[in-house]
């Protein structure tokens, strides 16, 4: 294939397929009881300079307690996929934990507002960038699932997106287009949030997938955090409902409410005040340092966290605005 | 005619252009008032899509985020992002809304950043997210937008999303989707398309109130001009009373 063009951004991972099969060769494939509480799938899995990926999208099914946690214990230097990140990319901002970033959308937190914290952060010229797309991100770590090096988009061409991108345009070999070359994306470390796992790590999603499915394929290590433990004899008695099967996963985390203050569809809407407060607090450096320290590193684990902020009774409140059953008129 | 303020006037013009029958990629905010209006007024069988898996919900109320329980609502899939995303780069989905800090004459749009230096900008925006993938592959690219000099710039910093590129067959040359890009700017003053040969903006409607001279002060590039401007069709009462009552009730959007 001939290369017309390639963007300047620099590739923070290594497409090459031969050595991703070389890892994926040695690993597991032993359906033993991967549980384990997420302090230590963090402690074991997640290492600094190492690339990070995040399931979900932005505030919803996103691994709200894993990125906590990850915090918590000080990961640094590492490589992120800011995939449609936006209250998980604050909160790693909030510890500086990637210094390497492959960006598709990052800052904003949609219909919300930017994030004053995530925005110092990336004008303080302590991140090496590189830019992509939404479908760009999904399609390198479709790419990766599928075992090849790349896989050809139509997006990007012509703009400033590709030529701060690490991809190529080439001639298509069959009908002289050119086409966008998006290179395999293969995380070291990626933590994906779920409604059901076993204890093996066979895991259920429900609502969209955005790019969970790939990205679970294209990971070396996967950490998966669940709302509740259910037994192989369930997942068994319905195996269309798998979503992610065991071999792919390293660590398994029972952890209610774990996208919370973001939604988990047909659990809990996202928390909207406590999702404010965290962007208004933010403005001033000192006050937000003080909400970190209650938040995170003073907090035990997510338990401890929800607690502080509400407790079951605003969790209940959070899954009746799920089921919008307010609007029914049921609750006052 | 009933009072009506500059936000309503936008949603009703952006509702009118997606016909029945219709798929439309939209985000939240304005777009997605507009997609309900439609679908609650002339076009019941608009298929709204969101980039991270939606497909045709049935929206109960205006999401918070297009990846949210609400994108999802009722809807015919819960499906993913490459799912979408391809559907659009198969030419399935005929329109899609987008914005941008910046917009140039051939509405290009730059969502990313200002300032020279790319590692250590200026000001930092989001980036694409989705829009250049939606603004790569949908029919035609929409956009909801204040008439400002500042925002209508004769050269966007960076173009995050492409637009027709630098006019002419240059879209095409690019290697992007045939005979797909900008198509109508809606702004508080006006409806702009893109002349067919030069793809230059160029106003075709002015809002009652404002006039072509007003529009033009308001950009900061020359535009051009349609042989015959049109009185942009003020929102009927009907199109408030849904817009006001079944669209946005809490007045997220309309009361900006």
């Amino acid at each position: 294939m001939e290369v017309i063009d390639q963007g300047i951004g620099r590739l923070f991972t290594d497409p090459d397929p031969d050595k991703a099969r070389g890892f994926f060769r040695g690993k597991s494939r032993k359906m033993t009881d991967k549980l384990m509480s997420l302090k230590e799938a963090v402690e074991k899995f997640v290492h600094d300079g190492e690339y990070l990926a995040i399931g979900g999208f932005g505030a919803n099914r996103t691994p709200v307690a894993a990125c906590h946690e990850i915090v918590r214990q000080g990961r640094k230097n590492m490589g992120f996929a800011g995939h449609t990140s936006t209250h998980d990319f604050e909160i790693l901002c909030a510890g500086e934990v990637f210094d390497k970033l492959d960006i598709a959308y990052i800052i904003g937190l949609e219909a919300r507002g930017l994030s004053p914290c995530a925005r110092r952060y990336m004008q303080s010229g302590k991140v090496e960038i590189t830019e992509w797309t939404n479908y760009s991100l999904s399609a390198r770590l479709k790419a990766a699932a599928m075992g090849v090096p790349f896989v050809p988009t139509r997006n990007v061409m012509g703009t400033d997106t590709f030529h701060y991108s690490g991809g190529k345009i080439a001639k298509c070999p069959f009908t002289g287009k050119k086409l966008m070359l998006q290179p395999a994306l293969y995380p070291d470390i990626s933590v994906i949030h779920v409604h059901e796992a076993d204890i093996y790590g066979n895991s259920r999603v429900r609502g969209i997938t955005i790019s969970d499915l790939d990205l679970a394929r294209a990971t070396k290590r996967l950490i998966i955090t669940t709302e509740r433990l259910i037994s192989n004899e369930e997942i068994r008695r319905d195996p269309t409902l798998t979503a992610i099967p065991f071999y792919l996963v390293d660590a398994v985390c029972e952890v209610p409410f774990g996208a919370y203050p973001g939604n988990m569809p047909y659990e809990y809407f996202s928390d909207e005040d406590h999702l404010k407060e965290w962007l208004n607090v933010e403005r001033n450096p000192e006050e937000f340092k003080e909400f970190l320290k209650r938040n995170i590193y003073e907090c035990k684990d997510h338990a401890e966290y929800i607690e502080k902020n509400g407790g079951i009774k605003k969790m209940n409140e959070l899954r009746v605005k799920e089921f919008l059953i307010h609007k029914e008129g049921n609750n006052g | 005619m009933a009072d009506y303020n500059v936000m309503e006037m936008m949603i009703a013009v952006a509702a009118r252009e997606l016909e029945d029958g219709a798929t439309v990629g939209v985000g939240t905010g304005a777009p997605c008032a507009a997609a309900m209006l439609a679908q609650k007024t002339t076009s019941p069988n608009l298929v709204i899509m969101f980039e991270a898996g939606g497909i045709s919900p049935l929206l109960p109320e205006m999401p918070i985020s297009v990846g949210d329980s609400r994108t999802f609502y009722k809807a015919v899939m819960a499906s993913g992002m490459c799912d979408i995303m391809e559907t659009c780069c198969r030419g399935f989905v005929d329109y899609t809304f987008l914005g941008g800090a910046q917009i140039d004459m051939y509405g290009n749009l730059n969502s990313t950043r200002i300032g020279p230096d790319h590692q250590r900008p200026k000001v930092r925006f989001p980036g694409s997210g989705g829009a250049n993938d939606f603004g790569s592959f949908c029919w035609r690219m929409m956009v909801i937008t204040p008439q400002d000099a500042r925002r209508f710039v004769e050269k966007v910093e960076y173009i995050t999303t492409p637009g027709w590129l630098k006019g002419g067959d240059s879209r095409a040359e690019s290697g992007l989707p045939l005979n797909a890009g900008p198509y109508k700017i809606i702004t508080n003053m006006g409806v702009m398309d893109f002349e067919p040969e030069s793809k230059r903006m160029r106003v075709i409607s002015v809002n009652p109130g404002h006039s072509f001279a007003e529009i033009q002060d308001n950009c900061g590039f020359e535009l051009l001009k349609a042989t015959e401007i049109a009185e942009t069709k003020p929102p009927t009462d009907e199109e408030l009373r849904i817009l006001r009552e079944e669209v946005d009730p809490y007045r997220y959007i309309i009361g900006r």
